[in-house]
């Protein structure tokens, strides 16, 4: 094998360790050269190290990723491909994934969003769907800040640069502010896509000596070790790590979405596969071990944008909007045809070989061969210790408080400038929100909502999760987080179908951090087993940690089925007189509520509790009241309590309102869970109350005025005084 | 009726062109891609929005040397209706069909909204179902529709009712308020607000409609002349 004079050899990988710089262990390095039956060079030792990154691997995650539901009567394609598929009748399905850009974004914001939103929708066409709609999951420090400021700029800027130009609207997600997050920002970008049945891909390297070929941009030397750098904490020398960071190039991928969709359905096509994390590597060895073959490939041929890359450089390159496509033997000028009215170019790398090696030759020589399994399939499986952190014993041992709130409308007018409750238009007015011509719901309400062209039907989508309940109880705060997204898909009139998951945590090798994981997924799955809603994709991301740990954060993206348009509902008044109903009782619970961070700056005591038979109870309540026509408007309630979702329910209309909440007014604040709020015609107030055993609290109004009589004061204020405060304080902020 | 739809390698708007015109208005679409360079059979042609060659130049600046755009001007100087919207319009003003220069917006942000439209002239092909002086509601989705020219093309655009659209509030900093315009002879029309995202009332607002109606009575009533 040939030595190459500028890299280090088999020994020097050995006795000085470099393994230990790409992120593996020694035990791992062993293993290596256990499976190898020698030692690897520094081109193999690469491959591993990708390969075996949290990133790629989930070794560390494995375990608790087993807890979850992953199966049910509508799903197609669960974990393990580009995305998931879930079936929605008539031959077609909807796909999605959610995956985080969280490194990256926090080094280069721009560039990092931008390509966190370029590689999801890759997932997603690979499949063989078009991508119909974006959504994201942010999370910053707090804003006025310089620095916070700049990458909740830059990331928003990322996210309309590259999702505008590729022409798929991005229609909702959720962004919070809170301290944890103020040297690691969360950028999780999920997109969703259509699909027939038929046209499902599968990224598989079958048929011996079918052709390997290469489509999209030239490979360059960024990125490199984007999936080791995404696997450790962030530290003094993160600046440093800017190399790691892609750049994106969307009218390129505009350009692969239209060649890859034209390919679909294409009888020469064996399998597809994007080039993510750990670029050739991770595809080629992923598709090969997947079919049980190998794949021998040419570098020499590899389009390279840089001149003297090494195979090192060309397998890690995780240069942006590159596909890995297996095609027929022979027909490779069928695929060149198709990609050429793009002004792409399929370029023939190599071939798929029996023998389970990825074998790569670079000038007449292998360089590395290296058994596909033990890349994709055999890395360790690591089960961390977990140990309950001390805080988590004192929050629980607290004796629940009820804040003291002296003035209950300044309250009430601080929260809704709160930037987590704030409106968010300043950010989804930078998002073409409306390209393709079907959404049905833009950016504002409970979910985002598409219709399905050429049907009856729509999709509702959405992200939860609120991190403040998952850091005070990770089991309940993963429970909520999934049981909030299905408020919000049932609110706008859908059936929840499956979730995405992003699991962003904290350095799990702390046992307290490995906790937090473990436990949140618990929840999550116990929920996604209540729920009925499967996990049929995701991504994870472990070591966001800048000096402090975030607030665990597993975000949960759910899509939901309205099998008719008419059944589409929003949080916004309707219409004069329509009686205003609750739902759910409301107890005293402030632990890791907006109101509690809003006084004191941070989250403690007890998680809000969380009965999700309950939940479901209401949830197949509430479907059936939106179906039998008596709801005008749904609107769960979650951070700020009743007092911010009624506001919100008036928020750009012409409406006020007047109610009577026999509670004290502090209780307008608190957060207790599975509660909604509903707007009834008057003729259809007495059959909703009848189904959903909702108490009616006070009816819709011409005036510009809201109106409140709690157990304590008549509180009285100007809607639109209301509304200024909320619409303007991120603007504000970003002036 | 038989529109054109122009696809230029990055158009992103094309399919929601072409599905206004087939679904909503009930007539004739094709795509037509951007190395083609005849446009025989077809009555109208849409340039739609999107980032055609990414933008990545001046919008619009490389998509005027495409084939098909020879053919297009070929197609206006015969008098046809061409539409272009949002990059179709910076397109045209690229290509010289239409005078001035789109800029950044005034606050440097790409803006996604819908916006309120005055019809400055109801008397072109393109706004024959509109009444002068009607506020219409028609999204916009631009970083670069601040409209820009001379003193001398603005007096000749306001002397020659070459000014078909205005914004009630101006988003983008646009010379008077402008949100779209004619050519000389009003068979061209660029405009930065997208007519046909407001073409169903499940989406929103059905506004737009009536600017593809104005052009199939148009077409209605050339066919009658020329007869």
């Amino acid at each position: 094998m040939l030595k190459r004079q500028s890299e280090p050899t088999t020994e020097m990988i050995k006795e000085q360790r470099l393994y230990a710089e790409m992120g593996l262990s020694d035990a791992e390095y062993g293993l290596v050269v256990d499976l190898l039956g020698r030692e690897p060079n520094y081109t193999e030792i690469g491959l591993f190290s990708v390969m075996w990154s949290e990133h790629c691997s989930y070794k560390t995650s494995k375990p608790v990723l087993r807890q979850f539901p992953t199966t049910g009567p509508r799903v197609l394609q669960g974990p393990g491909e580009g995305a998931g598929v879930v079936d929605i009748g008539d031959g077609q399905a909807v796909v999605f994934k959610i995956e985080s850009h969280n490194h990256p974004s926090a080094v280069e914001p721009y560039q990092g969003a931008a390509t966190g939103v370029g590689g999801i929708i890759r997932d997603i066409f690979s499949m063989g769907a078009r991508p119909v709609a974006l959504l994201n999951s942010l999370r910053f420090g707090h804003l006025g800040t310089a620095n916070v400021d700049r990458l909740f700029e830059r990331v928003v800027a990322g996210i309309a640069g590259y999702g505008n130009c590729v022409g798929i609207p991005t229609v909702g997600g959720e962004i919070a502010f809170d301290h944890s997050y103020t040297g690691n920002p969360l950028v999780n970008a999920m997109c969703v896509g259509l699909i027939k049945h038929e046209d499902i891909q599968k990224g598989l390297a079958k048929g011996i000596g079918n052709s390997v070929m290469y489509v999209g941009a030239a490979t360059g030397r960024d990125g490199i070790h984007g999936a080791t750098f995404a696997s450790e904490d962030l530290g003094e020398d993160t600046e440093a790590k800017r190399p790691a960071v892609q750049v994106g190039d969307p009218f390129m991928e505009k350009l692969l979405i239209e060649a890859c969709l034209e390919i679909v359905g294409h009888p020469a096509l064996v399998g597809m596969q994007d080039m993510g994390a750990a670029g050739l590597t991770s595809s080629s060895s992923e598709m090969a071990s997947k079919a049980g073959t190998g794949i021998e490939m040419h570098l020499d041929d590899v389009p390279q944008r840089e001149t003297e890359m090494t195979p090192y450089e060309m397998m890690l390159s995780e240069s942006q909007e590159r596909m890995l496509l297996v095609v027929e033997r022979g027909r490779e000028a069928e695929i060149e045809q198709i990609v050429s009215k793009w002004g792409l170019h399929a370029v023939h790398i190599g071939e798929v070989i029996e023998e389970k090696v990825l074998r790569l030759i670079h000038h007449g020589d292998v360089v590395a061969e290296v058994p596909v399994d033990a890349l994709a399939e055999e890395a360790p499986v690591y089960n961390k210790p977990a140990r309950v952190p001390a805080y988590y014993e004192e929050f629980q041992s607290m004796k629940e408080e009820t804040p003291v709130v002296e003035d209950t409308l300044d309250t009430w007018r601080k929260l809704l400038r709160q930037p987590t409750i704030a409106s968010k238009r300043w950010v989804y007015d930078q998002y073409d929100h409306m390209v393709q011509t079907s959404t049905v719901i833009a950016p504002g309400s409970d979910a985002a909502v598409i219709r399905v062209r050429g049907t009856d039907k729509a999709l509702a989508m959405t992200t939860d999760c609120n991190s403040r309940y998952v850091y005070l109880d990770p089991y309940v705060g993963g429970q909520i987080a999934v049981a909030e997204a299905a408020r919000n898909i049932v609110a706008s009139g859908g059936l929840p179908l499956a979730i995405t998951d992003c699991l962003n945590f904290g350095n799990p090798d702390k046992p307290e951090g490995f906790w937090q994981l473990k436990e949140a997924t618990a929840g999550m799955a116990e929920a996604c087993r209540i729920l009925e809603t499967p996990v049929i994709s995701g991504n994870v991301s472990l070591y966001n940690e800048s000096g402090q740990a975030i607030n665990p954060t597993p975000v949960v993206g759910m899509v939901g089925l309205i099998e008719r348009t008419e059944w589409i509902t929003t949080q916004s008044f309707k219409q004069a007189g329509d009686r205003i109903f609750l739902l759910g009782e409301t107890m005293s619970e402030f632990g890791g509520s907006e109101l509690q961070y809003m006084l004191h700056e941070k989250s403690f005591g007890k998680a809000p509790r969380i009965d999700l038979s309950l939940e479901q109870e209401r949830l197949t309540n509430l479907r059936d009241a939106i179906q039998s026509g008596y709801v005008n408007t749904i609107h769960d309630v979650s951070e700020g309590g009743i007092a911010v979702a009624l506001a919100e329910m008036t928020f750009g209309t012409r409406f006020g309102l007047e109610a009577e909440i026999d509670l004290p007014s502090v209780l307008l604040f608190s957060e207790t869970q599975s509660r909604f709020l509903a707007a009834v015609p008057a003729e259809h107030a007495d059959a909703f109350k009848a189904l959903t055993g909702a108490t009616e609290i006070g009816r819709v109004t011409e005036e510009d005025k809201i109106r409140v009589k709690t157990a304590d004061e008549l509180i009285e204020l100007e809607r639109s005084v209301l509304e200024r405060d909320w619409e303007g304080a991120i603007a504000c902020y970003m002036k | 009726m038989k529109f054109a739809v122009i696809v230029f390698p990055g158009s992103n708007c094309d399919l929601d062109m072409y599905h206004a015109v087939t679904d909503a208005l009930g007539e004739e679409a094709s795509y037509v891609f951007h190395t083609e360079t005849s446009l025989d059979g077809f009555d109208a042609v849409l340039l739609p929005g999107g980032f055609s060659y990414g933008d990545y130049l001046r919008c619009g600046a490389i998509a005027q040397f495409s084939p098909i755009m020879e053919e297009v001007k070929r197609f206006a100087t015969e008098g046809k209706p061409v539409l272009g919207v949002c990059n179709g319009f910076q397109v045209l003003v690229e290509a010289g069909l239409l005078p001035g220069v789109l800029l950044r917006n005034k606050e440097l942000k790409f803006m996604c909204r819908t916006t309120r439209l005055k019809v400055a002239n109801a008397s072109t092909c393109f706004t024959s179902d509109y009444a002068d002086g009607e506020v219409i509601d028609i999204p916009i989705a631009h970083g670069e529709g601040n409209y820009y020219c001379d003193d001398a093309t603005y007096a000749m655009l306001k002397t020659h009712g070459q000014i078909a659209f205005t914004y009630v509030d101006n988003p983008n900093g646009s010379r008077g308020d402008i949100a779209g315009i004619t050519n000389r002879t009003g068979n061209v029309l660029g405009m930065m607000p997208h007519p046909e995202r407001a073409v169903e009332a499940l989406l929103g607002s059905t506004d737009g409609l009536r600017l593809f109606t104005s052009l199939v009575k148009q077409g209605a009533n050339h066919v009658k002349t020329t007869v």
